[in-house]
Protein backbone atom coordinates (compact mmCIF):
# COMPACT_ATOMS: atom_id res chain seq x y z
CA UNK A 1 0.00 0.00 0.00
CA UNK A 2 1.09 3.76 -0.70
CA UNK A 3 2.01 5.74 2.24
CA UNK A 4 2.29 9.58 0.98
CA UNK A 5 4.04 11.29 4.06
CA UNK A 6 3.46 14.33 5.26
CA UNK A 7 6.34 14.45 7.41
CA UNK A 8 8.95 12.74 9.65
CA UNK A 9 9.92 13.53 13.04
CA UNK A 10 13.69 13.23 12.84
CA UNK A 11 14.66 14.42 16.40
CA UNK A 12 13.41 14.46 19.84
CA UNK A 13 14.96 16.61 23.01
CA UNK A 14 13.79 15.84 27.03
CA UNK A 15 14.84 17.79 29.75
CA UNK A 16 14.59 15.48 33.23
CA UNK A 17 11.92 16.94 35.11
CA UNK A 18 12.28 19.12 38.63
CA UNK A 19 9.82 19.75 40.80
CA UNK A 20 11.04 23.72 41.35
CA UNK A 21 13.72 26.05 39.38
CA UNK A 22 15.99 28.52 40.74
CA UNK A 23 16.83 31.24 38.72
CA UNK A 24 15.55 29.63 35.10
CA UNK A 25 14.06 31.96 32.29
CA UNK A 26 11.51 30.20 30.11
CA UNK A 27 14.04 31.05 27.08
CA UNK A 28 17.00 29.30 28.60
CA UNK A 29 14.94 26.28 29.18
CA UNK A 30 13.89 26.73 25.38
CA UNK A 31 17.66 26.75 24.04
CA UNK A 32 18.73 23.47 26.30
CA UNK A 33 16.03 21.39 25.01
CA UNK A 34 15.89 22.49 21.26
CA UNK A 35 19.85 22.02 21.44
CA UNK A 36 19.03 18.24 22.55
CA UNK A 37 16.44 18.42 19.95
CA UNK A 38 18.93 19.25 16.97
CA UNK A 39 21.58 17.43 18.18
CA UNK A 40 19.23 13.89 18.34
CA UNK A 41 18.56 14.74 14.37
CA UNK A 42 22.04 15.43 13.86
CA UNK A 43 21.31 18.73 11.89
CA UNK A 44 23.30 21.84 12.73
CA UNK A 45 21.58 25.07 14.07
CA UNK A 46 21.76 26.47 10.87
CA UNK A 47 19.42 23.67 9.41
CA UNK A 48 16.86 25.22 11.34
CA UNK A 49 14.80 27.62 9.39
CA UNK A 50 11.05 27.26 11.12
CA UNK A 51 10.10 27.70 15.00
CA UNK A 52 7.09 26.92 16.64
CA UNK A 53 6.84 28.02 20.28
CA UNK A 54 4.11 28.17 22.81
CA UNK A 55 2.99 31.21 24.68
CA UNK A 56 4.56 32.98 27.87
CA UNK A 57 2.58 34.60 30.03
CA UNK A 58 4.34 36.90 32.01
CA UNK A 59 7.95 36.63 30.41
CA UNK A 60 7.56 37.55 27.05
CA UNK A 61 3.99 38.46 26.47
CA UNK A 62 4.22 39.71 22.78
CA UNK A 63 6.82 39.10 20.10
CA UNK A 64 7.60 35.33 21.28
CA UNK A 65 9.22 33.74 18.35
CA UNK A 66 11.31 36.80 17.65
CA UNK A 67 12.20 36.69 20.99
CA UNK A 68 13.01 33.04 20.86
CA UNK A 69 14.78 33.18 17.85
CA UNK A 70 17.02 36.27 18.47
CA UNK A 71 18.24 34.71 21.83
CA UNK A 72 18.73 30.91 19.98
CA UNK A 73 20.78 33.53 17.07
CA UNK A 74 18.35 31.62 14.57
CA UNK A 75 16.69 33.68 11.83
CA UNK A 76 13.62 31.35 10.67
CA UNK A 77 11.53 31.56 6.86
CA UNK A 78 8.61 30.15 9.54
CA UNK A 79 7.18 30.94 13.25
CA UNK A 80 4.17 30.85 15.03
CA UNK A 81 3.06 30.91 18.77
CA UNK A 82 0.50 27.73 18.78
CA UNK A 83 -2.00 28.09 21.53
CA UNK A 84 -3.86 24.93 22.33
CA UNK A 85 -3.26 24.49 25.79
CA UNK A 86 -2.49 20.46 26.33
CA UNK A 87 -3.04 20.31 22.21
CA UNK A 88 0.12 22.41 21.59
CA UNK A 89 2.57 20.18 21.30
CA UNK A 90 0.85 17.71 18.61
CA UNK A 91 -1.23 20.83 16.81
CA UNK A 92 2.85 22.25 16.08
CA UNK A 93 3.67 18.77 14.52
CA UNK A 94 1.01 19.35 11.40
CA UNK A 95 1.70 22.54 11.19
CA UNK A 96 5.29 22.07 10.98
CA UNK A 97 4.70 19.41 8.02
CA UNK A 98 2.04 21.60 6.32
CA UNK A 99 4.50 24.38 6.23
CA UNK A 100 7.37 22.26 4.79
CA UNK A 101 4.95 21.19 1.70
CA UNK A 102 3.53 24.66 1.25
CA UNK A 103 7.67 25.35 0.86
CA UNK A 104 8.12 28.07 3.40
CA UNK A 105 10.60 26.61 5.16
CA UNK A 106 12.48 23.04 5.36
CA UNK A 107 13.42 22.31 8.75
CA UNK A 108 11.21 23.14 12.56
CA UNK A 109 11.49 22.99 15.27
CA UNK A 110 8.66 22.64 18.04
CA UNK A 111 9.73 23.63 21.13
CA UNK A 112 7.41 24.08 24.35
CA UNK A 113 8.92 24.81 27.79
CA UNK A 114 8.48 26.38 31.36
CA UNK A 115 9.90 26.97 34.24
CA UNK A 116 8.42 27.00 38.26
CA UNK A 117 10.03 29.23 40.51
CA UNK A 118 9.61 29.74 44.26
CA UNK A 119 9.48 33.47 43.65
CA UNK A 120 6.93 34.96 41.52
CA UNK A 121 7.79 37.38 38.80
CA UNK A 122 8.44 40.68 39.97
CA UNK A 123 7.23 42.36 36.64
CA UNK A 124 5.08 40.72 33.62
CA UNK A 125 7.74 41.18 31.50
CA UNK A 126 11.10 39.85 32.26
CA UNK A 127 12.62 39.58 28.74
CA UNK A 128 15.75 40.94 27.28
CA UNK A 129 14.62 43.95 26.01
CA UNK A 130 12.93 44.95 29.14
CA UNK A 131 15.70 44.33 30.35
CA UNK A 132 18.56 46.38 28.54
CA UNK A 133 16.61 48.66 26.59
CA UNK A 134 13.72 49.97 28.66
CA UNK A 135 16.28 51.13 31.59
CA UNK A 136 18.45 53.33 29.16
CA UNK A 137 14.98 55.15 28.44
CA UNK A 138 14.11 53.33 25.18
CA UNK A 139 10.30 52.55 26.11
CA UNK A 140 8.01 52.08 22.88
CA UNK A 141 8.15 51.90 19.59
CA UNK A 142 8.94 55.22 17.92
CA UNK A 143 12.78 55.39 19.02
CA UNK A 144 13.01 52.03 16.99
CA UNK A 145 12.50 53.38 14.19
CA UNK A 146 13.61 56.95 14.96
CA UNK A 147 17.30 55.36 15.58
CA UNK A 148 16.99 53.49 11.02
CA UNK A 149 15.68 56.98 10.00
CA UNK A 150 18.78 58.74 11.67
CA UNK A 151 21.11 56.04 10.44
CA UNK A 152 20.13 56.12 6.93
CA UNK A 153 20.31 60.18 6.56
CA UNK A 154 23.95 59.59 8.00
CA UNK A 155 24.55 57.14 5.45
CA UNK A 156 22.76 58.16 2.41
CA UNK A 157 22.16 61.52 3.00
CA UNK A 158 18.79 61.16 2.83
CA UNK A 159 16.69 64.28 3.58
CA UNK A 160 14.14 64.70 6.21
CA UNK A 161 11.72 65.85 3.24
CA UNK A 162 12.23 62.74 1.55
CA UNK A 163 9.91 60.87 4.33
CA UNK A 164 7.99 63.87 5.04
CA UNK A 165 6.79 63.12 1.48
CA UNK A 166 5.76 59.69 2.25
CA UNK A 167 3.01 60.45 4.45
CA UNK A 168 2.27 63.60 2.29
CA UNK A 169 1.54 61.00 -0.22
CA UNK A 170 -0.83 59.18 2.42
CA UNK A 171 -2.42 62.24 3.49
CA UNK A 172 -3.41 62.46 0.01
CA UNK A 173 -4.55 59.85 -0.86
CA UNK A 174 -6.35 59.71 2.23
CA UNK A 175 -8.42 62.18 0.49
CA UNK A 176 -9.79 59.69 -1.79
CA UNK A 177 -11.01 57.06 1.15
CA UNK A 178 -13.87 59.03 3.39
CA UNK A 179 -13.55 56.66 5.76
CA UNK A 180 -9.85 57.57 6.25
CA UNK A 181 -9.59 59.53 10.16
CA UNK A 182 -7.33 62.10 8.05
CA UNK A 183 -9.85 62.67 5.32
CA UNK A 184 -10.65 65.95 4.75
CA UNK A 185 -7.42 66.78 6.57
CA UNK A 186 -4.75 66.71 3.88
CA UNK A 187 -0.98 67.77 5.01
CA UNK A 188 1.88 68.73 2.92
CA UNK A 189 5.38 68.48 3.14
CA UNK A 190 5.93 71.38 4.78
CA UNK A 191 2.94 70.78 7.51
CA UNK A 192 4.90 67.21 8.17
CA UNK A 193 7.92 68.58 8.84
CA UNK A 194 6.76 71.19 11.18
CA UNK A 195 5.04 68.89 13.23
CA UNK A 196 6.54 68.31 16.70
CA UNK A 197 9.23 66.27 16.87
CA UNK A 198 8.13 62.89 18.99
CA UNK A 199 11.32 61.26 18.62
CA UNK A 200 14.18 62.45 16.66
CA UNK A 201 14.52 62.80 13.73
CA UNK A 202 10.87 61.74 13.81
CA UNK A 203 8.16 63.92 13.82
CA UNK A 204 4.19 63.49 14.59
CA UNK A 205 3.06 63.18 10.81
CA UNK A 206 5.52 60.13 10.38
CA UNK A 207 4.10 58.26 13.22
CA UNK A 208 0.62 56.60 12.69
CA UNK A 209 -2.24 57.86 14.52
CA UNK A 210 -3.66 54.63 17.05
CA UNK A 211 -7.31 54.34 16.11
CA UNK A 212 -10.40 51.56 17.18
CA UNK A 213 -11.03 49.30 14.33
CA UNK A 214 -11.23 46.20 12.52
CA UNK A 215 -10.49 44.01 9.45
CA UNK A 216 -10.98 40.73 8.38
CA UNK A 217 -10.30 38.46 5.26
CA UNK A 218 -12.06 35.06 4.32
CA UNK A 219 -9.12 32.75 1.91
CA UNK A 220 -10.70 29.47 0.54
CA UNK A 221 -9.24 27.62 -2.52
CA UNK A 222 -9.38 29.11 -5.82
CA UNK A 223 -11.16 25.94 -6.94
CA UNK A 224 -14.07 26.96 -4.16
CA UNK A 225 -13.60 30.49 -4.94
CA UNK A 226 -14.56 30.40 -8.77
CA UNK A 227 -18.50 29.35 -7.30
CA UNK A 228 -18.77 32.37 -5.06
CA UNK A 229 -19.62 36.07 -5.90
CA UNK A 230 -16.84 37.97 -5.63
CA UNK A 231 -14.23 38.01 -8.35
CA UNK A 232 -10.97 36.11 -6.74
CA UNK A 233 -8.21 38.00 -5.80
CA UNK A 234 -5.53 35.16 -5.76
CA UNK A 235 -2.35 34.52 -3.59
CA UNK A 236 0.31 34.09 -5.92
CA UNK A 237 3.42 34.04 -3.55
CA UNK A 238 4.73 34.55 0.15
CA UNK A 239 7.73 35.06 2.03
CA UNK A 240 8.82 35.23 5.94
CA UNK A 241 11.16 36.26 7.62
CA UNK A 242 12.08 36.89 11.51
CA UNK A 243 16.20 38.33 12.38
CA UNK A 244 16.00 40.01 15.76
CA UNK A 245 13.52 41.43 18.33
CA UNK A 246 15.30 44.66 19.85
CA UNK A 247 16.52 47.16 17.37
CA UNK A 248 20.01 47.08 19.21
CA UNK A 249 20.24 43.71 18.27
CA UNK A 250 18.88 44.53 14.39
CA UNK A 251 21.88 42.37 11.53
CA UNK A 252 21.47 46.26 9.94
CA UNK A 253 20.11 49.40 10.03
CA UNK A 254 19.18 50.24 6.40
CA UNK A 255 17.54 46.81 5.31
CA UNK A 256 15.50 44.53 6.81
CA UNK A 257 13.65 41.53 6.50
CA UNK A 258 11.23 42.34 4.35
CA UNK A 259 13.87 42.20 1.61
CA UNK A 260 14.07 38.25 1.60
CA UNK A 261 10.60 38.14 1.95
CA UNK A 262 9.84 40.30 -0.32
CA UNK A 263 12.41 38.68 -2.86
CA UNK A 264 10.83 34.77 -1.97
CA UNK A 265 6.95 36.20 -2.70
CA UNK A 266 8.28 37.23 -5.84
CA UNK A 267 9.96 34.47 -7.08
CA UNK A 268 6.93 31.90 -6.05
CA UNK A 269 4.47 34.30 -8.26
CA UNK A 270 7.07 34.06 -11.08
CA UNK A 271 6.89 38.38 -11.11
CA UNK A 272 9.30 40.92 -10.44
CA UNK A 273 8.74 44.80 -8.47
CA UNK A 274 8.45 46.43 -11.24
CA UNK A 275 4.89 44.74 -12.54
CA UNK A 276 3.03 45.46 -9.67
CA UNK A 277 0.09 48.14 -10.07
CA UNK A 278 -0.19 48.60 -6.59
CA UNK A 279 2.34 49.08 -3.86
CA UNK A 280 0.08 48.08 -0.30
CA UNK A 281 3.48 48.39 2.09
CA UNK A 282 3.27 48.49 5.43
CA UNK A 283 3.50 52.40 7.20
CA UNK A 284 3.82 52.53 10.51
CA UNK A 285 6.46 55.05 10.11
CA UNK A 286 7.84 57.16 6.90
CA UNK A 287 10.90 54.82 7.32
CA UNK A 288 9.47 51.95 6.79
CA UNK A 289 8.02 52.58 4.16
CA UNK A 290 11.78 53.89 2.56
CA UNK A 291 13.33 50.37 3.89
CA UNK A 292 10.88 48.36 1.82
CA UNK A 293 11.14 50.37 -1.63
CA UNK A 294 14.81 49.63 -1.53
CA UNK A 295 14.25 46.55 0.16
CA UNK A 296 11.81 45.82 -3.09
CA UNK A 297 14.37 46.37 -5.54
CA UNK A 298 12.54 49.47 -6.30
CA UNK A 299 15.32 51.76 -5.95
CA UNK A 300 18.94 50.99 -4.99
CA UNK A 301 19.99 50.92 -1.58
CA UNK A 302 20.50 54.49 -0.16
CA UNK A 303 18.30 56.16 -3.03
CA UNK A 304 14.83 56.37 -1.39
CA UNK A 305 15.44 60.01 -1.43
CA UNK A 306 15.94 60.30 -5.15
CA UNK A 307 13.04 57.87 -5.99
CA UNK A 308 10.07 59.61 -3.78
CA UNK A 309 11.03 63.12 -6.09
CA UNK A 310 10.78 61.21 -8.93
CA UNK A 311 7.14 59.38 -8.41
CA UNK A 312 3.95 60.27 -7.90
CA UNK A 313 2.19 57.62 -5.16
CA UNK A 314 -1.66 58.13 -6.41
CA UNK A 315 -4.24 55.95 -7.59
CA UNK A 316 -3.82 57.56 -10.91
CA UNK A 317 -0.05 58.10 -10.60
CA UNK A 318 2.96 55.90 -12.01
CA UNK A 319 3.74 54.26 -9.08
CA UNK A 320 0.60 54.05 -6.66
CA UNK A 321 0.79 53.20 -2.97
CA UNK A 322 -1.19 52.60 -0.39
CA UNK A 323 -4.29 54.42 -1.86
CA UNK A 324 -6.47 53.92 0.83
CA UNK A 325 -4.05 56.77 2.72
CA UNK A 326 -2.06 53.96 4.68
CA UNK A 327 -2.08 53.87 8.27
CA UNK A 328 -0.42 57.28 8.36
CA UNK A 329 -3.95 58.13 6.11
CA UNK A 330 -6.22 55.69 7.37
CA UNK A 331 -4.95 55.40 10.73
CA UNK A 332 -4.11 52.26 12.90
CA UNK A 333 -6.13 50.12 14.29
CA UNK A 334 -3.85 47.77 16.43
CA UNK A 335 -2.67 44.39 14.91
CA UNK A 336 -5.56 45.19 12.24
CA UNK A 337 -3.40 47.86 10.89
CA UNK A 338 -1.39 45.63 8.51
CA UNK A 339 -4.30 43.69 7.40
CA UNK A 340 -6.01 47.49 5.93
CA UNK A 341 -2.43 46.69 3.59
CA UNK A 342 -4.63 43.15 2.09
CA UNK A 343 -7.71 44.52 1.71
CA UNK A 344 -7.31 47.94 -0.19
CA UNK A 345 -5.07 45.38 -2.43
CA UNK A 346 -8.16 43.20 -2.63
CA UNK A 347 -10.43 45.56 -3.60
CA UNK A 348 -8.18 47.51 -6.02
CA UNK A 349 -7.80 43.72 -7.60
CA UNK A 350 -11.33 43.28 -8.09
CA UNK A 351 -11.57 46.37 -9.71
CA UNK A 352 -14.18 47.54 -7.16
CA UNK A 353 -11.90 50.74 -5.68
CA UNK A 354 -14.09 53.32 -6.95
CA UNK A 355 -12.69 56.67 -6.87
CA UNK A 356 -9.29 55.58 -6.48
CA UNK A 357 -9.26 52.65 -8.53
CA UNK A 358 -5.67 52.16 -10.28
CA UNK A 359 -6.38 51.36 -14.21
CA UNK A 360 -6.05 47.81 -14.93
CA UNK A 361 -5.10 46.73 -11.54
CA UNK A 362 -3.37 43.13 -12.01
CA UNK A 363 -0.64 42.90 -9.08
CA UNK A 364 0.08 43.60 -5.64
CA UNK A 365 2.84 43.61 -3.50
CA UNK A 366 1.48 43.42 0.12
CA UNK A 367 3.80 43.92 3.03
CA UNK A 368 3.52 43.26 6.90
CA UNK A 369 5.46 44.39 9.63
CA UNK A 370 5.93 43.40 13.11
CA UNK A 371 8.54 45.03 16.58
CA UNK A 372 11.16 46.91 15.44
CA UNK A 373 11.92 46.21 11.49
CA UNK A 374 11.90 42.59 12.44
CA UNK A 375 8.94 40.39 11.72
CA UNK A 376 8.34 40.39 8.03
CA UNK A 377 5.54 38.70 5.91
CA UNK A 378 5.41 39.61 2.08
CA UNK A 379 2.45 38.89 -0.22
CA UNK A 380 1.79 39.16 -4.39
CA UNK A 381 -1.58 38.80 -4.87
CA UNK A 382 -3.18 38.71 -8.55
CA UNK A 383 -6.68 39.67 -9.78
CA UNK A 384 -8.44 37.07 -11.73
CA UNK A 385 -7.30 36.03 -15.19
CA UNK B 1 29.01 66.68 32.17
CA UNK B 2 28.26 66.41 35.87
CA UNK B 3 24.48 68.34 35.58
CA UNK B 4 23.72 65.82 33.24
CA UNK B 5 24.63 63.18 35.25
CA UNK B 6 23.16 64.31 38.31
CA UNK B 7 20.14 64.73 36.21
CA UNK B 8 19.95 61.29 35.08
CA UNK B 9 20.73 59.97 38.44
CA UNK B 10 17.83 61.80 40.01
CA UNK B 11 15.32 59.74 37.95
CA UNK B 12 13.02 57.38 38.89
CA UNK B 13 13.12 54.81 36.24
CA UNK B 14 11.94 51.30 35.80
CA UNK B 15 14.92 49.45 36.45
CA UNK B 16 16.75 46.02 34.88
CA UNK B 17 15.09 43.39 36.54
CA UNK B 18 18.07 41.09 36.37
CA UNK B 19 17.90 36.92 36.01
CA UNK B 20 19.92 34.32 37.72
CA UNK B 21 22.33 34.20 34.37
CA UNK B 22 22.32 38.31 33.68
CA UNK B 23 23.03 39.17 37.04
CA UNK B 24 26.88 39.31 37.08
CA UNK B 25 27.00 42.15 34.07
CA UNK B 26 25.24 44.65 37.07
CA UNK B 27 27.04 43.09 39.98
CA UNK B 28 30.47 44.14 38.04
CA UNK B 29 28.51 47.72 36.94
CA UNK B 30 28.18 48.17 40.65
CA UNK B 31 31.61 47.79 41.26
CA UNK B 32 32.64 49.81 39.15
CA UNK B 33 33.55 47.46 36.33
CA UNK B 34 32.23 47.30 32.19
CA UNK B 35 32.00 43.62 31.74
CA UNK B 36 31.01 41.27 28.88
CA UNK B 37 30.46 37.27 28.35
CA UNK B 38 32.82 35.55 25.44
CA UNK B 39 32.53 32.17 24.17
CA UNK B 40 35.34 29.97 24.62
CA UNK B 41 34.69 27.90 21.80
CA UNK B 42 34.39 30.42 18.82
CA UNK B 43 35.93 33.39 20.89
CA UNK B 44 33.12 35.42 20.05
CA UNK B 45 31.40 38.04 22.31
CA UNK B 46 27.81 38.12 23.47
CA UNK B 47 25.78 40.66 24.57
CA UNK B 48 22.73 40.43 25.93
CA UNK B 49 24.11 37.79 28.45
CA UNK B 50 22.96 34.01 27.38
CA UNK B 51 23.89 30.73 29.06
CA UNK B 52 24.47 29.68 25.71
CA UNK B 53 26.62 31.81 22.38
CA UNK B 54 24.58 32.75 19.56
CA UNK B 55 26.84 32.14 17.46
CA UNK B 56 27.93 28.92 17.74
CA UNK B 57 25.63 27.26 20.65
CA UNK B 58 28.55 26.50 22.32
CA UNK B 59 27.76 26.52 26.73
CA UNK B 60 30.64 27.87 28.00
CA UNK B 61 30.76 31.84 27.95
CA UNK B 62 32.91 33.28 30.72
CA UNK B 63 32.67 37.43 31.80
CA UNK B 64 35.65 39.43 31.01
CA UNK B 65 36.75 42.84 31.34
CA UNK B 66 35.45 45.01 28.01
CA UNK B 67 37.32 47.67 26.76
CA UNK B 68 33.88 49.84 27.79
CA UNK B 69 34.76 51.75 24.02
CA UNK B 70 32.45 51.79 21.32
CA UNK B 71 31.61 54.09 18.37
CA UNK B 72 28.05 56.04 17.70
CA UNK B 73 25.97 53.15 15.40
CA UNK B 74 22.91 55.79 15.48
CA UNK B 75 21.23 58.10 18.21
CA UNK B 76 17.60 59.67 18.66
CA UNK B 77 16.47 62.59 20.83
CA UNK B 78 13.43 61.64 22.49
CA UNK B 79 11.21 64.68 23.05
CA UNK B 80 8.15 62.37 23.86
CA UNK B 81 9.10 59.54 26.00
CA UNK B 82 7.18 56.17 26.11
CA UNK B 83 7.44 56.16 29.91
CA UNK B 84 6.72 59.20 32.14
CA UNK B 85 9.75 58.66 34.36
CA UNK B 86 11.96 60.15 31.73
CA UNK B 87 9.98 63.66 31.10
CA UNK B 88 11.58 65.56 33.18
CA UNK B 89 15.13 64.93 30.80
CA UNK B 90 13.59 65.47 27.69
CA UNK B 91 14.84 65.79 24.98
CA UNK B 92 17.05 63.15 25.92
CA UNK B 93 19.83 61.02 23.76
CA UNK B 94 19.21 57.75 23.26
CA UNK B 95 21.93 55.66 21.33
CA UNK B 96 23.03 52.33 19.96
CA UNK B 97 26.38 52.17 20.49
CA UNK B 98 28.61 49.19 18.28
CA UNK B 99 30.88 47.99 21.13
CA UNK B 100 34.28 47.64 20.15
CA UNK B 101 34.47 44.07 21.39
CA UNK B 102 31.56 43.82 18.13
CA UNK B 103 28.23 43.45 19.68
CA UNK B 104 26.19 46.70 19.89
CA UNK B 105 23.96 47.98 22.99
CA UNK B 106 21.06 50.52 23.39
CA UNK B 107 22.06 52.97 25.95
CA UNK B 108 21.98 56.78 27.24
CA UNK B 109 24.19 58.97 25.83
CA UNK B 110 25.63 62.10 28.15
CA UNK B 111 25.00 64.64 25.88
CA UNK B 112 22.61 67.38 25.75
CA UNK B 113 20.45 68.82 23.33
CA UNK B 114 22.96 71.73 22.32
CA UNK B 115 25.11 69.15 21.69
CA UNK B 116 23.20 66.98 19.17
CA UNK B 117 24.49 69.11 15.65
CA UNK B 118 28.17 67.91 17.01
CA UNK B 119 26.88 64.01 17.16
CA UNK B 120 28.41 62.11 14.09
CA UNK B 121 27.12 58.53 13.02
CA UNK B 122 30.95 56.43 13.58
CA UNK B 123 32.14 59.16 16.66
CA UNK B 124 34.23 57.08 19.11
CA UNK B 125 32.19 56.85 22.74
CA UNK B 126 33.15 55.77 25.90
CA UNK B 127 31.18 53.87 28.80
CA UNK B 128 30.48 56.30 31.59
CA UNK B 129 28.73 54.16 35.27
CA UNK B 130 25.67 56.11 36.41
CA UNK B 131 24.43 54.86 39.71
CA UNK B 132 20.34 55.29 38.89
CA UNK B 133 18.08 54.15 42.03
CA UNK B 134 19.45 50.38 42.52
CA UNK B 135 21.13 49.73 39.32
CA UNK B 136 24.54 51.40 38.09
CA UNK B 137 24.13 51.69 33.85
CA UNK B 138 26.43 51.66 31.37
CA UNK B 139 25.87 54.88 29.95
CA UNK B 140 27.85 56.49 27.23
CA UNK B 141 30.29 59.96 26.98
CA UNK B 142 31.76 61.07 23.48
CA UNK B 143 35.73 60.24 23.45
CA UNK B 144 38.41 61.70 22.06
CA UNK B 145 40.40 58.44 21.74
CA UNK B 146 39.91 56.08 18.83
CA UNK B 147 37.47 52.83 19.93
Amino acid sequence: MNRRSMGAIVGIGELKPQRKTQGATTLDMIAQVVRLAVADAGLEKEAIDGLLVGPQVGETPQHVPATVCEYLGIQPRMSNVVDLGGASGPGMIWRAAAAIAAGMCEAVVCVLANTREEEASRSPNRNPIREFDVPFGASGANISYALPMQRHMAEYGTKPEHFAAIAAWARHNAQYNPDAIFYGQPATVSDVLLSPIVASPLHLYEIVMPVAGGEAVVVVSAERARSLNQRPVHLLGAGEKLTHRAISQAPTLTSGPLKPSMSQAMAQAGVSVRQMSLLSLYDCYTIMVALTIEDAGLCKPGQFGHWIESHRLGFDGDKPLNTHGGQLGFGQPDLAGGMTHVVEAVRQLRHSAGNRQIRNADLALVTGNGATVSEAVALVLGADA
Amino acid sequence: MNEIIERMQALTIPGPIPSAISAPFWDATAQGRFELQRCDDCHRWVFYPRNHCPHCWGSSLHWQPAQGRGRLKSFSFVHRPGHAAWQSVAPYPVALVELAEGPTMLSTLLVTSEDQASLRIGMPLKVQLVRVGKFTLPMFVLSDEEA
